[in-house]
């Protein structure tokens, strides 16, 4: 009976502690600056030299403002232009490797050996890496020595002032940190795909391709969805890459200043509305997109356990 | 394994492979060759890196590491060490509390659950720059700039890591063994802490690694919250070379400065590529 008696304790409440630290610390660390930010949004608050202007209640003026005098939608069109060159050539090659790496028929020997080598800029600290590019593109780094020797140019190429080059070269970054990662997530959508809808379609004669496009590519949707999303969100934070490449600058003449960019130059001047106006901005893209997300990853999902 | 086409067909398949080799191979140079004239270069004297690239690596390196932890506008060593403690705190505080915050919604049908569990699961996706207005507002009130707080307390509230925490428990952790454990009279954070936290011990080390590097890689707030050059971490003295323009001055140094920025963190990848590989996919949606 004593058994009984332990099962009638309640331990529900207990919950509340174990959750208690993160949505104290959530809440402290996030939303209440979050609130703050819309709130600073609304008011004209910045310095000039040591003086400290405002804090002035101007409405929506900040919002006007960083329209009319600082052009952020060009900055967002430079966030999409950098982020959709290079998702694409990334979706492409990822589906690929991924169907490449999880095909049987391929077979293809030493996988681990180019999983880890793809994978690996990933971790690399994105900061250095754009530093490294720096120097390798500088106009005498060992690119234009390389280029020079080859004959492949005869004069150094300045790839930091020209708009092309210097958009390429923060493309193929991102490109080179986020495709390994994209392969290995579609890799393990693939691999989650059961094996009697292709060997059923075989049967039923389908070619390599038919089952592709019928069968893979449908069934990788919700992978899809996830990955599109998450880096479409990733791509609007873009921030470390093209600051250290062109010193903060989004040089030449701005046209790689990105969104999060414009809003690091405002919150380190201490320019806080301008600042809080942007992050609104920003918060509204990158919620609605969450928004969608949670959505998709929520559809079929479960709390259960598959133990219980 | 699972198969996309399973019909032999030898002659069509020899080009394929030959052309995804062939592939492979040249993407796997284009991530390897950065970082190979990385390591050449920083072996190189600046004199010799001025006069043009070679693939012969230099003999300067040793010289050019000395010149880098002599200069004293450049605390690489005091930056190291700013950069390995928070990394560390922030991995170790956020395994911990984000496998509690999962247990908590795992073990528990206490009023308000669902609600907890979504609400992680909106805001999952917030990036922290939008606001970050409003930190940096509230630490500079606080009085609390330049110091390392900020950036570790933080880590306590990661709902990504809190999701994939959950997600492994799913999977390993049986009722049962908290209720024996319950009828052995334990108290619920001490059985947690013996018996949930050791079975949680792989996603824990995953989740350890991926938020050390998270945390060793991140620019945008320490920059913005740490002024003095005691404080400063290793991104923060990296933009420093890149604004400073070193290029003009001694290229070895920024190569090797690179380097330590880079290495440490390659050799303890290619050491532990098999678990963290596996790391990615564990967290996601499920296809």
């Amino acid at each position: 009976m004593a058994r009984t008696r332990k099962r009638g304790v309640d331990y529900s409440r207990w919950g509340y502690f174990f959750i208690a630290p993160f949505f104290i610390i959530y809440t402290v660390c996030s939303l209440i600056p979050l609130a703050s930010t819309f709130y600073n949004s609304l008011f004209e608050s910045y310095r000039v030299g040591l003086t400290q202007v405002g804090p002035n209640y101007v409405g929506l003026d900040n919002f006007a403002k960083i329209f009319t005098d600082s052009k952020i939608h060009v900055y967002a069109l430079n966030t999409l232009i950098l982020w959709i060159c290079n998702f694409i050539p990334q979706i492409a090659v990822s589906l690929l490797l991924a169907v490449w790496f999880s095909s049987s028929s391929m077979r293809l020997k030493g996988q681990q050996f180019f999983k880890t080598v793809i994978y690996m800029p990933n971790l690399i600290m994105a900061a250095s890496f754009a530093m490294l590019f720096f120097a390798l593109f500088s106009d005498g780094g060992p690119v234009n020595s390389i280029l020079l020797n080859a004959g492949l140019a005869k004069d150094p190429i300045r790839f930091l002032s020209r708009v092309d080059w210097t958009r390429t070269l923060i493309c193929a970054m991102n490109f080179l940190m986020w495709f390994g990662n994209t392969t290995i997530l579609l890799m393990s959508g693939i691999m989650g795909i059961d094996v009697s809808l292709f060997e059923a379609a075989r049967i039923d004669g389908a070619s390599p391709t038919q089952s592709f496009f019928k069968i893979t590519m449908p069934l990788l949707l919700p992978i899809f969805a996830y990955v599109f999303i998450t880096s479409m969100i990733g791509g609007i934070q873009m921030f470390d890459v093209p600051q250290i490449l062109t010193n903060g600058n989004g040089s030449p003449d701005r046209t790689s200043m990105t969104l999060i960019m414009f809003l690091n130059k405002h919150l380190a001047s201490r320019n806080f509305g301008l600042a809080g106006a942007v992050s609104v901005l920003v918060f509204t893209v990158t919620g609605a997109l969450s928004l969608v997300l949670y959505r998709a990853m929520m559809s079929r999902y479960s709390l259960k356990g598959s133990s219980n | 394994m699972s198969t996309i086409a399973t019909i032999e067909r030898p002659r069509f398949l020899v080009g394929w492979r030959i052309l995804s080799y062939a592939f492979l191979i040249f993407l796997s140079a284009l991530c390897i060759f950065p970082f190979l004239i990385l390591i050449i270069n920083a072996t190189r004297m600046n004199s010799d890196i001025q006069k043009g690239f070679s693939i012969i690596p230099g003999s300067a390196f040793m010289q050019n590491l000395s010149g880098l932890l002599k200069d004293p506008n450049i605390p690489v060593v005091r930056a190291l060490a700013n950069s390995v403690l928070i990394s560390t705190c922030c991995a170790a505080l956020t395994t911990y509390f984000s496998s509690m915050t999962a247990y908590g919604i795992y073990m528990y049908r206490f009023k308000g659950r669902n609600f907890a569990f979504n609400f992680i699961m909106i805001v999952m996706m917030v990036p922290t720059q939008v606001s970050a207005l409003g930190f940096i507002k509230m630490i500079i009130d606080a009085s609390l700039l330049d110091s390392f707080l900020p950036l570790i307390i933080p880590a306590i509230a990661s709902p990504i890591v809190f999701f994939f925490m959950l997600e492994y428990m799913k999977s390993v952790l049986p009722f049962e063994i908290v209720e024996s454990s319950r009828i052995d009279g334990a108290h619920e954070f001490r059985t947690f802490n013996s018996i949930v936290m050791p079975i949680l011990s792989p996603a824990i080390a995953v989740q350890a690694i991926f938020s050390f590097v998270t945390n060793w890689n991140n620019y945008f707030l320490p920059a913005l919250l740490l002024n003095s050059k005691e404080k400063r971490t290793i991104p923060i003295i990296i933009a420093q070379l890149r604004s400073a323009d070193y290029l003009k001055f001694d290229m070895g140094k920024v190569y090797i400065m690179i380097c330590i920025a880079i290495v440490p963190l390659v050799i303890i990848y290619l050491l532990l590529s098999r678990f963290i590989i596996r790391g990615v996919t564990m967290g996601s949606v499920k296809g």
